[in-house]
């Protein structure tokens, strides 16, 4: 059985408590992450109101009339999770995405920053292979891990505007699927007409947390005519179950 | 019949909120909820509310109108002036509102936000289990947007009997502006930031920029320089996250705050001290001050049992008719120009 270091316990305020695995994107660290949230779910404690899993770090949103933080982490360090969480099954998503004018904003701008030519920009971005390793920031935002170490960009030193749903983002070593239109610090290189999250749809979340995720270029024809099948409620992703090993 | 409110006239920024959306933040979803939460819920407590649905009234003002049958309302927050068919109110209380009659908000001396809150709540529809609006992902109050002309705001349909009596002054020291410096908890990533830095930050003087909006408030003042740099993988936030981004400037996040984010985070505003520094408005100054974990759950429970909790008991009558009472808000912003008397010199 492997011997995992000690979590972090480090209070946010005095209603959120940062149980912290690492500071890396590891899917073993991801992995605990996952356990200690699938326990708390089981656990079902009164007074742990939200728990948010990211990618190497848990926080948990608490009620301070049950619960202090240091009280909270010894319940927590008392808590068997080395077992893996039982999993839902897992996909792998095929997303569309654009890399054309006027869908890929930032690429100029990251290909003087990393002194790449554009087309190695979009080679490495759609040909890796990503997991899917949490939400956040904003409804659907899809935060992946398995970005080319090449196209490991610092986010800029300020957010800025929004930018369109769907958009394509990476900085800090990851890459990530804007659900919806908000200010950000990361580099626009593409879009997708996808919508991975859509509370007018029977499955508001496309993907799950664990999924596989690749990109499949499409031209500006087909952005088009699959903005308005996706806007109509239709994925516009293909995927298939990935053999449990 | 139902009664409800109709929106005249609703500044930007005019929401419905209630105690917010939760269990939704690991999909990403914002919990919103109101910007100063002790205002919040001092105007329902006057009306023997929990956490229901209110109007968060911005800086932009609001006009509504009665219709159906009458509403008993409360309001409280910022020195806003408030009045009933042009006649001046005080800057809270609680009160009949008969149908036909006008109630209408605009800024006054200080303050960000005022609520107005119905008994029993508004009942505009609910989505993922509660009526927070967060206007930038287009979820909650109505169709997920800010307030407009023509809205109309159903009022829960169990409203007691109240008689003239019922109206009355709220007076809640708690709600008037204060100059001591915010309360903070260290971390999670004070370790970002060297010792040296850490008292600076506390030492500094802060400016409210014009970057101010329900998500984050940005302040200008000393730089705070990290030791380690400003990417981190992603993790949680909690409401008052004082993230420093690149530029070296705090950004405490508020009420539509991400769930999630990559700048390390300094520490965090306490619970009892973000409504006041959600009343700020662009221009004004602040400074922090560090506080225990123990010393913040103190501050925030006794706001809870100590202020809030005393609405009921603080309620007066007006000594004649509510709308002639308008001296009265003097006492609460105790040293600070009468809104009203800004009204008169201000036009």
């Amino acid at each position: 059985m492997t011997n995992f270091p000690k979590p972090r316990y480090l209070a946010a305020g005095e209603s959120a408590l940062v149980v912290e695995f690492g500071d890396t994107i590891d899917p073993k660290i991801h992995g605990r992450v996952l356990a200690l949230d699938a326990a708390i779910g089981q656990a079902n404690w009164e007074g742990v109101t939200e728990t948010v899993p990211t990618y190497r770090s848990l926080m948990i949103h608490f009620d301070p009339r049950r619960w202090a933080p240091e009280a909270l982490a010894d319940a927590l360090a008392g808590l068997d999770y080395a077992a893996a969480p039982p999993r839902t099954r897992r996909h792998r998503w095929h997303i569309p995405a654009c890399y054309d004018p006027p869908h890929s904003e930032d690429i100029a701008e990251v290909a003087a920053l990393l002194g790449l030519p554009r087309a190695r920009i979009i080679d490495l971005h759609e040909g890796a292979r990503y997991r899917v390793y949490m939400f956040g920031f904003a409804p659907g935002f899809t935060f992946l891990g398995g970005l080319a170490r090449e196209l490991t960009i610092p986010r800029r030193a300020a957010p800025r505007g929004p930018l369109p749903p769907g958009s394509l983002l990476i900085a800090g070593g990851q890459a990530l699927i804007a659900g919806c239109a908000m200010p950000t610090g990361w580099y626009a290189i593409g879009r997708t007409p996808v919508k991975m999250f859509d509370p007018r749809r029977e499955q508001v979340l496309l993907a799950g947390v664990g999924d596989e995720l690749c990109f499949e270029r499409i031209d500006l024809a087909a952005f088009d005519a699959m903005s308005l099948a996706a806007d109509a409620g239709e994925f516009c992703a293909g995927h298939e179950y990935l053999d449990e090993t | 019949m139902r009664g409800g409110l109709r929106v005249l006239h609703a500044g930007p920024g005019a929401t419905i909120q209630d105690g917010g959306r939760h269990g939704y933040q690991r999909f990403g979803v914002t919990p919103a909820g109101p910007m100063d939460w002790v205002a919040f819920q001092t105007a329902n407590s006057a009306l023997g509310n929990g956490r229901a649905a209110a109007i968060e009234v911005p800086v932009g003002g609001l006009e509504v109108i009665c219709e159906g049958a009458p509403l008993a309302l409360a309001f409280a927050g910022g020195a806003f002036v408030w009045r009933r068919d042009g006649e001046p109110l005080t800057i809270a209380a609680r009160l009949l509102l008969q149908p036909g009659e006008v109630l209408a908000a605009r800024a006054g001396d200080f303050g960000a936000f005022a609520y107005l809150a119905v008994e029993g709540g508004f009942e505009t529809p609910v989505t993922m289990g509660s009526r927070a609006t967060h206007v930038r992902s287009a979820i909650g109050g109505i169709d997920g947007r800010m307030l407009r002309a023509g809205d109309v705001l159903p009022a829960a349909s169990t409203v007691r009997l109240h008689d003239a009596s019922f109206e009355a002054i709220i007076d809640a020291p708690w709600l008037a502006p204060a100059p001591d410096p915010f309360r903070v908890v260290l971390g999670p990533q004070d370790d970002y930031f060297a010792a040296e830095t850490l008292s600076a930050f506390f030492a500094g003087t802060f400016t409210l920029t014009p970057m101010a909006d329900r998500m984050a408030y940005r302040l200008d003042g000393p730089e705070i320089a990290h030791a380690r740099g400003y990417d981190i993988t992603s993790d949680g936030t909690a409401l008052g996250a004082i993230q420093i981004a690149g530029d070296k400037k705090p950004l405490v996040l508020m009420a539509d705050r991400q769930p999630t984010g990559g700048y390390p985070k300094l520490g965090h505003v306490a619970r009892a001290d973000i409504g006041r520094l959600a009343q700020m408005r662009p221009g004004e100054t602040c400074g922090f001050r560090e506080a225990s974990v123990a010393e913040a759950r103190a501050a925030l429970f006794a706001r809870e049992d100590d202020e809030i909790a005393a609405t009921i008991a603080s309620l007066r009558p007006p000594r004649r008719a509510l709308t002639s009472e308008t001296l009265f808000a003097a006492n609460l912003v105790g040293g600070v120009v009468d809104p009203l008397d800004s009204e008169q010199t201000g036009g």
